[in-house]
């Protein structure tokens, strides 16, 4: 079987692996990195979003041969060493912009290179953002709130919690 | 001020860490030594005869350990159903065999034939394609009316015909009911089609089978809601396993609106093949197989008839319902249409003469059951429908109509069965009158109007049952369980608490909230304890979590254990200040003597408790754990308000929701930020049944929608921001904690107001069109419009 290796998480990673096998499997079966979910087989979710090279990447339509000496960040890489939470973990967390959590870190991952991309996104450009990742729990409401607040915007008026 | 803990403080979530950190725990996180993964081929046709099903060349594949079919689970006991309907003639409802793999027949696609065990998940995927199967294939059922016609297919061949029940509610109530219809000065009249639903949790269903062949022991880790139920279901009736030889583990489990209630084929095979092959064995459901093996959910066709004299008071109502029971009975399917459905028709108002008639019917589709609100959001659905129109012929407001009849004295005895302990119902319509600025709506169409856009505005109650359920009631209408909860407090010798609850969290947030409860009632840091849920190792036989039963049966269940603890602490707390008993008080986590300085800390009284040197022995045993059992004396009947704004585009069809807001009374509340978060997430659930979401077959059965490119799940640009309000409080009286659920409030109440919204905005337009069905998708909206 071929090897593949890259940089997850700022540490050098590789394995075997079949030609077969995609980027999200490769995270979750060899590195044992489980905070990428996989929710559909058909790449409409986005609970498997890492960042390759710095884009929002859905990590079930990718090979993990693609990802060959590529840097990617997992979930798993978004707090700091000693725990503490990421800006858009904090506010997902002060929001409660999450339930199950099953959605959660594709969400995280997707809003961490919308704010890369466009830093004080408006409601709607946000809402468009988040097209390709599905939430069944929250209705959206508080995880689009706590995006709008870790760009820095004022989030008070918002109704409710 | 907000609380910093304790009941009514919006507390931060401790689950969320771990979830926001990649550090959940879900069961296809779970991976053991030694296993093997298995693969089922499903049928492909809805309806067909097997005439074989030869596995000898997928057996020679690489890495496959062993290939079953529905021979090796023949001697085996179906999955089996929970409630048993009567229906109005005294009869039994009929119940087919559910075989864990089809046996004789596959009924729908999807229903699984045979099971590929392998060392890898492709090897058991490759193997399964090498199967040779001869299917004769057969007429599908799949349009209700038509399978009850006579010569109609049968979708189980050793029953009379496809129907599984024909219940009437209250049948001795038919002839008051008929004649009230006779003297109505107004009768409005609607049909409509409540749409089938799939519940589309994110993380779809896993099951890991384990057996120690040294103990004999089996364990099960699955994404359920209920793991004490399965390991019953799943020991007693399937599989011959006693309870203390199987363990059940749902670890972090990734949503389930009732979609992961239900015990399942897949559940069972890893279970029984884990000790056949002597490996763990691991199924992993993809999104398309969740689409045709998760239970389904709504699914019913009805006539709805409202009566009303002169004055518009509401005289009668009388309806006529088909229910989709799919190709097997799931778990609790027959109870929705009938004591989850019919026993809310009453809805908010005080409409003296009530019938209500279902027919369950078996079709060649995926078992339908209970799904977010189950039976409520179909009892809401058409009761609110047909208010609406109903003012409409009259001319009447639709809110003043609604007022009018609202039901405004508790207790209340509905003709329906069940009798609402207390709720304000002008009090949530006040309420919503103001959070949703009705009176600015008309300033809000010409805005809309200018833009070249119709608006609408709809409005509407809801009422429903939760805290399911009081057992003995549920026993004498068909349940095959009772529907307690349990809970073991057990408090650590250094103060710390560890509850083991019954209950389940899958998004809800009870590791929290239920410690904010604990917190309250000794006083003592939430972060002091610990909330332990999901395995049949660590806690009392319980029943769940579906039917916003949490925090009503559960929580009391705690409630009431931690009542016993108090009870001993305070005791042994009388032991060591040696003082009277009845002079204990314990207040912020101390104990002291009434009128005195004297006080001893929770963690002396604990320490004491299991280093009994200085402690009553002769009265008392050492240590400080209880165990409560609760049973709910009745339901809890959480109301509110909604309403809703849409725009419609003339020239698309397309809807736009621009304004929600859910008025609820939910009694007391634990945590508000959570019961936001919860009527949010209902809300997104409804408005996607109303606009999105609808589950298609073709004639021959086929499923048109089996995956996320063809079935619309709501996205974040679907929906707007909504305003919610709970303030609206009147607390449940026959549980401790005073609280009524709020899980299913959002679904249930929701869809009727988007609905309403629209027919308001084509008729602003001078549309007649009362009503269109759900999803209002862009076409059928356009369709309607088109005249």
């Amino acid at each position: 079987m071929p090897e593949v290796s890259m940089t997850v998480n700022g540490k050098p990673a590789k394995g075997q692996i079949e030609g077969r096998t995609l980027l999200v499997d490769f995270l979750r079966d060899t590195l044992n990195l489980t905070g990428t979910h996989v929710g559909c087989d058909t790449s409409q979710c986005g609970a498997c979003v890492v960042h390759v090279d710095g884009r929002a990447v859905k990590a079930c339509t990718m090979f993990a041969a693609e990802a060959e000496g590529a840097e990617i960040k997992t979930i798993e890489g978004m707090a700091e060493p000693d725990g503490t939470l990421h800006p858009i973990q904090a506010a997902f967390r002060e929001h409660h912009g999450l339930q199950c959590g099953f959605c959660t870190p594709g969400m995280v991952m997707s809003a961490a290179a919308l704010l890369a991309e466009n830093p004080t996104p408006t409601e709607a450009e946000v809402r468009d953002y988040l097209e390709g990742n599905i939430c069944r729990c929250t209705g959206y409401h508080n995880i689009v709130k706590a995006i709008l607040a870790a760009s820095g915007q004022d989030v008070s008026r918002i109704a409710a919690e | 001020m907000p609380k910093d803990g304790g009941i009514g403080a919006s507390t931060k979530r401790r689950e969320d860490v771990r979830f926001l950190t990649g550090n959940g725990h879900y069961t296809d996180d779970i991976n053991l030594r030694g296993q093997a993964y298995v693969h089922f081929l499903r049928s492909d046709v809805a309806h067909g005869r097997l005439r074989s099903v030869d596995t000898s060349a997928a057996e020679a594949m690489p890495g496959v350990l062993r290939v079953f079919t529905g021979a090796d689970f023949a001697e085996l006991g179906g999955l089996p159903c929970g409630w048993q309907v009567t229906d109005r003639f005294g009869e039994v409802m009929q119940e087919p065999k559910h075989p864990v793999l089809a046996h004789g027949k596959a009924r729908h696609v999807g229903d699984p034939i045979a099971a590929v065990v392998a060392e890898t998940r492709e090897q058991a995927r490759d193997a399964a394609e090498a199967i040779v199967l001869d299917i004769e294939e057969l007429p599908a059922v799949v349009d209700m009316k038509a399978a009850l016609r006579d010569g109609a297919t049968k979708v189980h061949d050793d029953l009379t015909s496809n129907l599984c029940y024909d219940w009437g509610f209250v049948e001795e109530n038919k002839g008051a009911v008929d004649e009230a219809f006779r003297k109505a000065a107004h009768v409005t009249t609607l049909e409509l089609i409540n749409n089938r639903l799939v519940a589309n949790p994110m993380e779809p269903r896993v099951a890991v089978g384990d057996y120690n062949r040294s103990t004999g022991d089996h364990t099960l880790y699955t994404t359920s809601q209920n793991p004490h139920v399965i390991r019953l279901l799943m020991g007693a009736f399937v599989l011959g396993i006693p309870e203390h030889k199987l363990r059940v583990v749902a670890p972090d489990v990734g949503g389930g609106f009732g979609s992961k209630i239900y015990h399942y084929a897949e559940e069972a095979f890893c279970t029984f093949a884990a000790k056949a092959l002597n490996r763990p064995v691991k199924w992993t459901s993809s999104r398309s197989e969740a689409f045709m093996s998760d239970a389904h959910g709504r699914d019913h066709v009805t006539k709805i008839e409202l009566a009303l004299d002169a004055e518009n008071n509401f005289t009668a109502i009388r309806t006529e319902t088909y229910a989709n029971m799919g190709a097997y009975l799931s778990t609790f399917a027959p109870s929705i249409p009938t004591w989850l459905h019919g026993t809310l028709m009453a809805g908010n108002y005080k409409t003296p003469h009530i019938y209500v008639n279902v027919k369950a019917v078996f079709t060649n589709t995926v078992p339908v059951d209970a799904y977010r609100g189950a039976g409520r959001p179909e009892a809401t659905f058409q009761l609110e429908r047909v208010i609406d129109k109903a003012a409409r012929e009259l001319g009447a407001d639709p809110i003043a109509l609604r007022r009018q009849n609202f039901i405004t004295e508790f207790p209340y005895a509905t003709p329906v069965a069940v009798e609402y302990d207390t709720g304000d119902y002008h009090a949530t319509m006040d309420k919503l009158e103001e959070i949703a600025d009705l009176k600015g709506f008309a300033a809000r169409r010409k805005a809309s109007e200018a833009k070249g856009k119709l608006r609408g505005l709809g409005v509407n109650c809801y009422i429903e049952a939760c805290g399911i359920a009081p057992s003995n009631l549920v026993g004498q209408l068909g349940a095959r369980a009772g529907l307690y909860e349990s809970a073991t407090v057990r408090v650590n010798a250094t103060g710390g608490i560890t509850v083991m609850t019954g209950s389940h969290s899958h998004g809800q947030g009870h590791e929290t909230s239920f410690a904010q409860v604990i917190s309250e009632m000794i006083g003592i840091d939430a972060d002091q304890v610990e909330i332990v849920h999901g395995d049949t190792a660590n806690s009392p036989m319980g029943m769940g979590t579906y039917g916003s039963r949490s925090l009503a049966v559960g929580g009391s269940a705690m409630v009431r254990a931690t009542e016993k603890i108090i009870n001993k602490a305070r005791k042994i707390a009388a032991h060591l200040m040696e003082a009277a008993e009845g002079d204990i008080e314990l207040k912020d986590g101390r104990f002291s003597v009434a009128g005195t300085d004297k006080s001893v800390a929770w963690g002396d009284v604990t320490l004491a408790a299991y280093v009994p040197h200085n402690y009553p022995l002769a009265d008392l045993e050492p240590g400080l754990e209880e165990t409560a059992f609760y049973d709910p004396s009745n339901f809890t009947y959480p109301a509110g308000a909604y309403a809703c704004e849409v725009e419609v585009d003339p020239e698309t069809g397309r809807v736009t929701i621009e304004r929600f807001s859910a008025a609820d009374d939910f009694g007391n509340v634990v945590n508000p930020m959570i019961v936001s978060g919860q009527v949010h997430g209902g809300i997104g659930q409804g408005i996607g049944q109303a606009l999105l979401e609808g589950c298609a077959y073709d004639e021959q059965g086929q499923l048109l929608t089996g995956s996320y490119m063809d079935y619309a799940m709501p996205r974040a640009d679907d929906l707007p921001f909504f305003a919610v309000d709970h303030s609206c409080q009147t607390p449940c009286t026959h549980n401790p904690l005073g609280v009524k659920g709020c899980g299913e409030a959002g679904a249930i109440g929701s869809p009727p107001a988007v609905v309403n919204a629209v027919v308001d905005a084509l008729q602003s337009a001078g549309k007649d069109i009362t009503h269109i069905d759900m999803p209002l998708t862009p076409s059928r909206v356009w369709a309607a419009m088109q005249g």
